[in-house]
């Protein structure tokens, strides 16, 4: 090879890098954009809540951002309204102990399944799985019925029963316990644990990046829940916060501005769980081999 | 310290049988090693002596005591799995005192307890510390602390140094045989590296295919192997295996190849294996038992293995370290008559 060839080779080189180099910087671009437009896009409604709940209702339809004349009015309206605090506590209460009997029972069911053999195991599992595919809003009914038939209606019990147990944890649960290897437990056992202290002492501290997950998609899940306690709640002392926010529509108008602080603080709970427990929910959501 | 005996034991997953009437007796405060191919089923049989898996039928006696339907808990045995199972959660402490939490044991009894095991270990400094802040040799330690605290009367290691590399699987052994002989309970030990299982025991039981192929000290097992599998099983390399026929005065190979060895215990037209270790078959410049040419030479230092073609059949033989043969010489390869191991082509079985 001459200097020449060896000259025109570098060029060549060169020119392929920067070529390539031109493609990665479009694609980083292309890619940084579609992530601001879907940020943007989830971000927006959230800023829109928050600008209304600082606007007196003269200014809510207009789309401005910032107010014009801000005001912590709203909130104090709110606060001082009797039955918010109540909603919330309702939603609280609701929210929590439904999330700690989900974390006890999907565990303990999901455990079972991955680590106990059984006639009929694969069919159990088959079966909680296949009710992941019937909508709520099938279910509204016979849930209705049994809680009327029970004397549930317009109960704490009422409210949460049909979501103390969810087949989407026990999948969840069931997937993560596939990762904490028999040995452990087999150790456990020979060292004279029975079942209940090996799931409780071995197997649960072992999961919880999964429980922490299970955690917020449960709290989340029934603290903004609506149709059903909409349904099963007849009394404004047994709403929830979702449902208990709606009273401030009325049939004249809708006070969008007390709304919209409504939610604005019912998302402080949500927030505070989500910030403890956001390192979890990413780990939980890919060991479970799911999309989030 | 305590007696372990197994009576015709058998395992079947549905039709599928594994163990096939295993009979073994381990005397107290003896170091039993289980060795194998992988499927031959010594893992098997360790996870029934310790409760894990169900016996299908025959019996397990611990100390003198049938066991088959007892819990693993109320057995009185310690297992080291493969993968340590040390809980990631648990401090170093917490670890090997997790035996202890069912006993009846007070707190400072246990801590006593604990800091004696981590003594004799040398984790004392590490006590505080998280699995994930250990080496695999320390985490190793702190599963072997974990079976020691309890002091059971027999100690079951499953597979316990596969994970380690080979520094410090050497070091390992030495550690568990010091063990042994510190405390001197019963070990059943289960590998599948003749090494470990050579180095460490007292009597080795070489297993394949759910069978017992024979039981013996190592160099029982060694010397005097039962059968063709045990013969090429241990020892590394493997034992050379020559096929012949007994002629009218010497033996006659597959590869035309005849040899000479003493026929008394042979009749003629038998058809018969010939071992022979590479240790033993050594490569001399003019005596020997036949001769071949050098198709390959490994250097190991103060030895090199020959790899001789013998007519079409490769055998590996011992040269020199300082003179190694070269590639393409001819070379004549001799054993002493007492290193030769005859087996029954038929069976597999060994003509003593």
């Amino acid at each position: 090879m001459t200097a020449a060839d060896s000259l025109d080779h570098n060029s060549q080189m060169t020119s392929l890098r920067s070529a390539a180099k031109r493609k990665r910087s479009q694609a980083q671009f292309i890619r940084w954009l579609l992530l601001f437009t879907g940020g943007i896009a989830m971000v927006m409604p959230i800023i829109y809540m928050l600008s209304t709940s600082l606007k007196y209702p003269f200014e809510v339809y207009n789309l401005n951002l910032i107010p014009e004349e801000p005001t912590l009015d709203n909130y104090r309206y709110v606060l001082e309204d009797g039955r918010f605090f109540g909603w919330f506590t309702n939603s609280l209460v609701i929210a929590t102990v439904t999330t700690l009997c989900n974390v006890l029972f999907d565990s303990l069911v999901g455990y079972v399944l991955c680590k106990y053999t059984f006639p009929g195991r694969y069919i159990v599992f088959i079966a909680i799985l296949s009710t992941l595919m019937i909508p709520t809003e099938m279910l509204v009914i016979p849930w209705y019925l049994m809680s009327s038939a029970f004397g549930w209606l317009d109960t704490y019990w009422g409210i949460m029963f049909p979501g103390l147990m969810t087949a989407f944890g026990t999948f969840l649960m069931k997937q993560f316990f596939e990762t904490v290897p028999d040995d452990f437990l087999e150790a456990a056992r020979i060292d004279g644990l029975n079942e209940l202290q090996i799931w409780w002492t071995v197997a649960m501290p072992l999961v919880r990046p999964a429980l922490a997950a299970l955690a917020i998609f449960v709290f989340l899940g029934n603290w903004t829940a609506f149709i059903w306690p909409l349904i099963v709640t007849n009394s404004q002392e047994m709403y929830t916060l979702p449902v208990g926010l709606t009273t401030f529509s009325v049939e004249a108008q809708v006070e969008w501005e007390l709304i919209m602080t409504g939610a604005a603080i019912s998302t402080i709970p949500t927030l505070i769980v989500f910030l403890i427990f956001q390192r979890y929910i990413i780990r939980g959501v890919v060991m479970a081999g799911l999309k989030g | 310290m305590t007696t372990v005996v197994l009576k015709n034991l058998v395992k079947a997953y549905g039709n599928t049988q594994v163990l096939h009437g295993i009979d073994l007796e381990i005397k107290s405060g003896e170091f039993v090693v289980l060795v194998g191919p992988s499927g031959c089923g010594k893992s098997t049989t360790l996870r029934m002596i310790a409760g894990l898996e169900e016996v299908t039928s025959g019996e397990i006696q611990i100390g003198g005591n049938l066991v088959n339907d007892l819990e693993p808990k109320d057995r009185d045995i310690a297992m080291v799995f493969q993968n340590y199972a040390i809980y990631p959660h648990m401090t170093v402490r917490k670890n090997i005192g997790f035996g202890l939490r069912t006993s009846k044991l007070s707190k400072t009894e246990r801590d006593q307890r604990i800091d004696e095991v981590a003594a004799i270990l040398e984790l004392t400094n590490l006590l505080e510390r998280k699995p994930n802040q250990l080496s695999g040799g320390q985490r190793q330690r702190v599963a072997m602390g974990r079976a020691m605290v309890r002091n059971p009367s027999a100690f079951l290691f499953d597979e316990p140094l596969s994970n380690l590399d080979a520094q410090l699987r050497t070091q390992m052994r030495l550690e568990i045989k010091k063990l042994h002989q510190r405390v001197g309970n019963t070990i059943i030990f289960v590998t599948h590296d003749q090494v470990e299982a050579m180095t460490m025991a007292d009597r080795i039981v070489i297993m394949k295919d759910g069978v017992i192929q024979q039981v013996g000290t190592p160099l029982e097992v060694f010397y005097q192997p039962a059968n063709t599998f045990v013969a090429r099983f241990i020892g590394a390399p493997s034992m050379n295996m020559l096929n012949g026929e007994v002629g009218g005065e010497d033996l006659q190979l597959d590869n035309g190849t005849r040899m000479s060895v003493p026929l008394n215990k042979l009749s003629k037209g038998q058809k018969i294996t010939v071992g022979l270790r590479p240790d033993d078959l050594l490569v001399k410049e003019n005596e020997g038992l036949f001769s071949g040419k050098v198709s390959l030479v490994e250097p190991l230092g103060s030895d090199t293995l020959a790899y001789v073609d013998v007519n079409g059949t490769e055998v590996i033989a011992k040269a020199s370290g300082r003179f190694p043969p070269a590639i393409g010489d001819r070379v004549n390869l001799h054993s002493a008559a007492e290193n030769i191991h005859l087996f029954d082509s038929n069976t597999g079985e060994a003509i003593q």
